[in-house]
């Protein structure tokens, strides 16, 4: 036996063997998303190819292209979705912006009041909604008593009612993540600005902004991605005035019993939300908004 | 001492108060900077001499005081309008930015046109040593290449005062033996008012004109590197700067004694009862034969020598208990001969090498 193979028969072993150990530690974990992703969208595109008759058939597709309502349907998910988003940016960046500049005792409190809304029902929240925003709701008689306007106004069962409360639900989405990276920014940085010469204006839009996008993105993308999909909040406040594809999946279902139109959507809306994710992938660093790469 | 080039401005800072609390982070300090200086604020954490940096660059509001650069008050200026240069101890790069737009920035605010910025900025580099690197991202450099950038983004606007805040802590000891020499010949070349922040006394001793020694938010002792070492002031300066041990001295009439010996010194002796000797390990010289007639005689019981490679380190303990330290240079084979633990040695200390210090009044 000379030295250079000493010990490289069991070394070998021994790789191997952990080698499957790690396999089978993780196996838990790829039967699960087995059995709960993978099967069940497989069979989503299996069932969307399924016609009336009961044969293979484009015909769930071809229903889509043709009818002018589903282009709508696609339009009013989108429209919505990105009015949300932009909503929630234009809310969530100044408060989490609030939320860093405080001293931690006080941002974590804001942090949990922030957070609150997380732990209550959706369908509570919604329905809250509801009560507050209806005609003769306390949004309604306030402003009157104000004398803010002087009759009652529809600001539910409309378009303003599921802005309203799709951002009030979102909103967590956003502000965490740009909190999170707005908590990560030095302050030393901003000092340098300072140094520099940069007036605290200017010090926050070439260094605090900048810094700050990848959080802002990682929540926008997350509030717009959660937005074409989302069912229970429209549903309720958009008083079938506002469809979207998620409502349009269920009143396939349940009035006219199609699953196969329904899967048909729901592979459309999967794929088109791929998209999305993936041409975002290509203007930002996804890894980087999560925090992972670095 | 220090070329006075165009453009370095004084900074003359007066009774300058700072308080968190009860606590004095600055109490009542003056201080003048002259022109073109290289000035070291020298002192343990916590002694205020990284606040006193914060109000020069106007970071930290203190309570009252004066703070001017050359004949302009700028205690209530904001600190974007101060035009200092500052590198900080983390370098603060903007990790969204290259080099060069790092380095470009504080030209980018001061609106300067593109092709002088770009050739500025290269300038700035080649200072630095970092040229062609302008459009490296900053996490692609290594610790002493961010250090050199943050030098180049705080000189490349030409401030007329620079102020650095401990910015070689991070870097590991040969680099920074390195930067130090490398810092110093630049302030020589760029010639600005230079205001340094450290707690490494050999890292002072090296690079400055003059050092300040800060404690408890007061100045103890400006002096230059020298003077600090040879002839510090009070006993914290003796104790902070360089080893040493100290002695209890006795008034005895006109005569000081301390460690049984009846001291001779040719340095002044300061008021007071509460008196001590200090003494340099290496100004300490182990006796053979009779001593000169200006060396103060000690007689210790060896407890301890130790190998230091370049020097030896020999403890000894007098009568009284006290322990001093001999330090002294190894030559071939001296080592083996140095007294061993238990052996009486005679100590030496020279009239000219004997500091006597007045005790410290307990600081509240």
């Amino acid at each position: 036996m000379t030295a250079t193979d000493m010990n490289a028969a069991g070394l070998r072993r021994d790789e191997r063997l952990e080698r499957l150990k790690l396999f089978g530690l993780s196996s838990p974990a790829i039967l699960l998303v087995l059995v709960i992703l993978v099967i069940p969208v497989g069979w989503l595109f299996y069932v969307s190819f399924i016609g009336a008759d009961g044969t293979f058939s484009m015909e769930n597709y071809e229903r889509m292209v043709k009818r002018k309502s589903y282009a709508r349907i696609f339009r009013t998910t989108f429209e919505v979705s990105l009015l949300t988003t932009a909503l929630c940016i234009l809310i969530g960046y100044p408060l989490a912006y609030f939320m860093s500049q405080l001293p931690n005792r006080i941002a974590n409190l804001c942090l949990i009041t922030v957070l609150l809304p997380f732990w209550t029902s959706l369908l509570v929240r919604t329905y809250a909604w509801l009560v507050l925003l209806q005609k003769k709701g306390l949004v309604n008689n306030w402003a009157i008593n104000l004398g803010l306007w002087d009759e009652p106004i529809k600001i539910v069962h409309n378009l303003n009612g599921t802005l309203i409360g799709m951002v009030h639900i979102m909103l967590p989405f956003l502000v965490l993540p740009t909190y999170g990276a707005m908590k990560a920014i030095d302050r030393d940085y901003l000092k340098a600005a300072a140094n520099m010469g940069a007036s605290p204006a200017r010090a926050f839009w070439t260094v605090f902004f900048p810094l700050s996008t990848p959080g802002l993105f990682a929540g926008a993308l997350m509030v717009f991605v959660l937005c074409l999909g989302f069912f229970v909040t429209p549903a309720v406040l958009g008083g079938g005035k506002v469809i979207m594809v998620s409502m349009k999946i269920v009143s396939n279902i349940e009035l006219f019993v199609n699953w196969g139109a329904a899967s048909a959507l729901g592979v459309v809306l999967l794929v088109l939300t791929v998209v999305v994710l993936w041409i975002a992938s290509r203007f930002l660093k996804l890894e980087q908004m999560t925090g992972g790469g670095h | 001492m220090t070329k006075t080039k165009q453009g370095a401005l004084p900074i003359s800072v007066r009774n300058v108060t700072k308080t968190y609390g009860p606590v004095h982070a600055l109490d009542d300090v003056s201080l003048d900077v002259q022109s073109g200086e290289f000035l070291t604020l020298l002192g343990p954490s916590g002694s205020g001499k990284t606040t006193l940096l914060m109000v020069l660059a106007g970071f930290t509001r203190p309570d009252q005081g004066s703070l001017k650069f050359g004949t302009d008050e700028v205690i209530r200026k904001p600190p974007h309008l101060r035009d200092v240069g500052m590198v900080f101890q983390n370098y603060a790069l903007f990790p969204h930015m290259t080099v060069a737009g790092n380095v470009g920035y504080p030209l980018r605010l001061r609106r300067v046109p593109k092709p002088e910025m770009a050739e500025r900025v290269e300038r700035a580099l080649e200072t630095v040593q970092l040229g062609g690197y302008g459009e490296r991202r900053i996490d692609q450099l290594s610790g002493g290449q961010k250090q050199r950038v943050a030098l180049a983004r705080a000189i490349v606007f030409e401030p007329r005062i620079l102020l650095m805040d401990e910015p070689l802590s991070a870097l590991d000891k040969k680099l920074r033996d390195r930067m130090q020499i490398e810092l110093r010949h630049l302030h020589e070349k760029l010639g600005m008012t230079t205001v340094y922040v450290t707690h490494d006394q050999r890292e002072a001793l090296t690079m400055s004109d003059r050092i300040a020694v800060v404690n408890f938010g007061r100045i103890m002792q400006l002096a230059t590197p020298q003077q600090l070492y040879d002839q510090p002031e009070n006993r914290f300066v003796a104790d902070f700067i360089g080893d040493s041990t100290f002695l209890d001295v006795r008034r005895d009439g006109d005569a000081l004694v301390a460690g049984g010996t009846t001291l001779q010194t040719t340095r002044p002796v300061p008021e007071g009862q509460s008196l001590s000797l200090m003494m340099r390990p290496e100004r300490l010289h182990l006796l053979t034969g009779t001593a000169a007639d200006d060396v103060n005689e000690f007689t210790a019981t060896v407890s301890e020598v130790v190998y230091q490679g370049e020097s030896f380190l020999l403890y000894a303990a007098l009568d009284s208990g006290t322990e001093m330290a001999v330090r002294g240079a190894i030559r071939s084979g001296s080592f083996a001969a140095l007294p061993k633990p238990g052996e009486t040695v005679r100590l030496g200390l020279e009239s000219a090498d004997t500091v006597i210090l007045a005790d410290e009044e307990p600081h509240p």
